[in-house]
């Protein structure tokens, strides 16, 4: 991985925070010495629970280009169950990293062509003390693991921050929690 | 200080910095996010305005048009639909001579209906008598909110403050916030020429004749023709405002460019991509590459659209081989607006000099229709080897 | 400058008769008051003034009797539509050049 310039596809469902997630990742990256970053939604209409992707663009320079991202470097799925739903790994380049979010065990999945790194987000969310479903902290956690990207204290300090007024110390736990787990390799 | 946000709340932030005191506006796709954050600033405090939640743009833009001849900074916000709905209202404002500023959020116009990225709504008002405004990042966003206040209220003319709807509305980058104090210090409190009062009652954009005629005061006041005329000599010398507007913000923020347009790797290029907006800044990636190929290209960004820096224009595209004009946009009937006013341009100051280039128009991105770079990148280094057409070549077109 | 550069770039007109230049040659009617239903000069007291309120071109004075300015007055009848006591009728401009006509005739 180009670690000047990376692509990361988050897919997840309407309402599950992936736009947040992304966020918290832009803004460490940011402080972290990434003077460009671009984090954009899906375009248009979108209801609750509905398939959705953002794309987050890091770069050490200024990013001009805003077009979709077409061969991501790393995808994060938010929800298992989208690997049915929506083709999670369309344009993943070759060795490009899957980081997800579900409660079967690493060995069940066999991505031929990429790295996987899995965590049971949905019960280490629920473990921190935060409601059922809100994976989007711990999500956080985990990709972190899999790619070695910007260090795990900056981006606790992102949530920490982002959360400050919403249970900032269980969304820091969840993280904190997906990070030792999740499982990486291929 | 740089913050994280998306281009609506960067143009809301500009808004809130300005200390507008009134705010009429009406939601629509992808403007939305805009209004609802200035309702929340005026809601907790944070911003001292009036927000007149309104039934339509049409009352929106009524409603801005009343409190600005009151003497208020007004502010309003739209797109596509939103802008033609409002479409009466934008040509008394200009006629009424209002400092009024409104983002322009562009979508595609209906029908059929669309909620994408286009510039058709804007193009469209192009002959209104408003200052129109492209910008290609939030940093534009904001400092073009910024500038255009003070602008409007210099010249009375009100402005456009246009940029790419989701994919500049709704997408986050970093940009930097300017403190209160120095857009205090840029922008000083709006004090215009004639406010409505009820100590200085008057009519006003009242019923002039064909010809002029004597006024209560037995004097002869200008009729329509000289009021028209009159916006449009003031347009015209407002690029020079404008040009003094980027050197005051320099001196302020730190921070400028050329008021019309925005070139890059122009110096040398034998070929130049013409753009509003956002597109300017993806095509530096093609740029790049053919540079690489050994092909000479540049790119020119369109800032100022209206009025229309002619003369900026023809001179940074003298002598150049070609241009090529990339257009999310078109007046029907014929091709794209910007290739045509460039035509013209290029035209009156170069025709008969040797120096014209071949100008070749793609239209691409309607309604929202991907813009790949790698598609740009081809399009470009064909039309580089040899204009590709007379009438405007549609990228991108699945018939 | 200030307000009269405003005016030079706009349609501004300042509130008082004149703007539309002498619009009582336009009067086909003329609004003539009956005094003994009028409710000001009944009373002698400023009362109702109505006409003078609902006067599109203000040129009914708020006096007692309220008066008329026959050099702006359109003859529009709005006045005698609302007054309550209809004291205000609108009678055919023409009957009065006819008398006017007369006076002159006296007079030489």
């Amino acid at each position: 991985m180009n670690k000047d310039f990376i692509e990361i596809r988050w897919h997840g469902r309407g309402g599950q925070g992936a736009i947040t997630a992304a966020k918290i990742v832009a803004g460490a990256a940011f402080v972290s010495g990434y003077a460009g970053v671009v984090m954009a939604p899906t375009f248009g209409t979108e209801r609750r629970g509905a398939p959705v992707m953002t794309s987050l663009k890091i770069s050490k320079t200024k990013i001009y280009d805003l077009s979709p991202i077409e061969t991501p470097d790393i995808v994060v799925v938010l929800d298992h169950l989208l690997l049915k739903e929506a083709d999670v790994t369309h344009g993943l380049k070759p060795g490009g990293i899957i980081v997800l979010n579900t409660p079967m065990s690493f060995e069940s999945y066999h991505f031929k062509d990429y790295r996987l790194a899995t965590a049971d987000i949905t019960a280490i969310s629920v473990e921190a003390g935060l409601p059922h479903g809100m994976v989007n902290t711990g999500i956080i956690g985990s990709l972190e693991k899999a790619t070695n990207l910007l260090g795990i204290d900056i981006l606790i300090k992102g949530i920490e921050e982002e959360f400050r007024t919403r249970k900032p110390d269980k969304n820091s736990l969840a993280a904190g929690i997906a990070y030792k787990r999740t499982v990486s390799g291929g | 200080m740089h913050i994280i946000e998306n281009g609506n709340v960067a143009a809301a932030l500009g808004v809130k910095l300005c200390r507008a005191n009134v705010i009429a506006a009406y939601p629509i796709t992808p403007q939305t996010p805009l209004t609802e954050r200035l309702s929340e600033y005026v809601e907790l405090g944070q911003m001292k305005a009036e927000y007149i939640p309104v039934e339509s743009e049409h009352s929106a833009l009524a409603v801005c048009i009343a409190a600005s001849s009151a003497g208020a900074r007004t502010f309003t916000a739209t797109s596509a639909n939103g802008l033609l709905y409002m479409h009466e209202q934008v040509q008394w404002a200009s006629g009424a001579r209002l400092p009024i500023v409104m983002c322009v959020v562009n979508r595609a116009v209906g029908a059929p209906w669309n909620v994408w990225n286009d510039q058709q709504d804007s193009i469209s008002q192009r002959d209104t008598g408003w200052i129109q405004i492209y910008c290609s990042d939030h940093q534009q966003i904001i400092d073009s909110v910024i500038k255009a206040f003070w602008l409007a209220e210099k010249v009375s003319i009100p402005i456009m403050v246009c940029y790419d709807g989701y994919i500049l509305s709704h997408t986050y980058m970093p940009f930097d916030l300017p403190e209160q104090g120095k857009v205090d210090a840029f922008l000083p409190p709006y004090k215009p020429d004639y406010a409505l009062s009820p100590d200085e009652p008057a009519n006003l954009n009242t019923v002039t004749l064909p010809d002029v005629r004597t006024d209560v005061k037995g004097e002869l006041a200008h009729g329509y023709m000289e009021i028209r005329y009159l916006l449009q000599e003031e347009l015209r010398t407002t690029l020079m405002a404008a040009a003094e507007a980027e050197k005051r913000f320099a001196g302020i923020f730190g921070r400028s460019g050329d008021p019309y347009i925005e070139p890059y790797r122009c110096d040398d290029a034998d070929y130049v991509a013409v753009g509003l907006g956002s597109i300017t800044y993806q095509l530096r990636v093609c740029v790049d590459l053919l540079r690489k190929e050994g092909i000479k290209v540049g790119i020119m960004g369109v800032r100022f659209y209206r009025p229309f820096p002619d003369v900026a224009i023809a001179n940074a595209l003298k002598g150049k081989k070609g241009v090529i004009v990339f257009e999310k946009a078109l007046s029907y009937g014929y091709e794209g607006a910007l290739a045509s006013d460039l035509k013209s341009a290029l035209y009156e100051h170069l025709a008969g000099t040797g120096t014209l280039p071949f100008v070749q128009n793609f239209i691409l991105g309607i309604g929202g229709r991907e813009i790949r770079t790698d598609d740009l990148t081809q399009a470009l280094r064909a039309a580089t080897k040899s204009r590709v057409s007379k009438e405007p070549t549609w990228i991108g077109l699945k018939l | 400058m200030g307000t009269r550069n405003y005016r030079r770039k706009t349609s501004h007109s300042e509130n008082g008769p004149g703007d539309g230049g002498r619009t009582g040659s336009w009067r086909v009617e003329r609004p003539v008051l009956d005094q003994s239903l009028c409710i000001p000069c009944k009373r002698n007291k400023e009362a109702c003034f109505i006409c003078w309120l609902f006067c599109p071109e203000i040129v009914i004075s708020r006096t007692i009797p309220p008066k008329v300015d026959l050099e702006y007055c359109k003859g529009c009848g709005i006045c005698a539509e609302e007054c309550p006591t209809k004291a205000i009728t609108m009678v055919d401009e023409a009957k009065f050049s006819e008398e006017d006509t007369e006076k002159k005739k006296d007079k030489d």
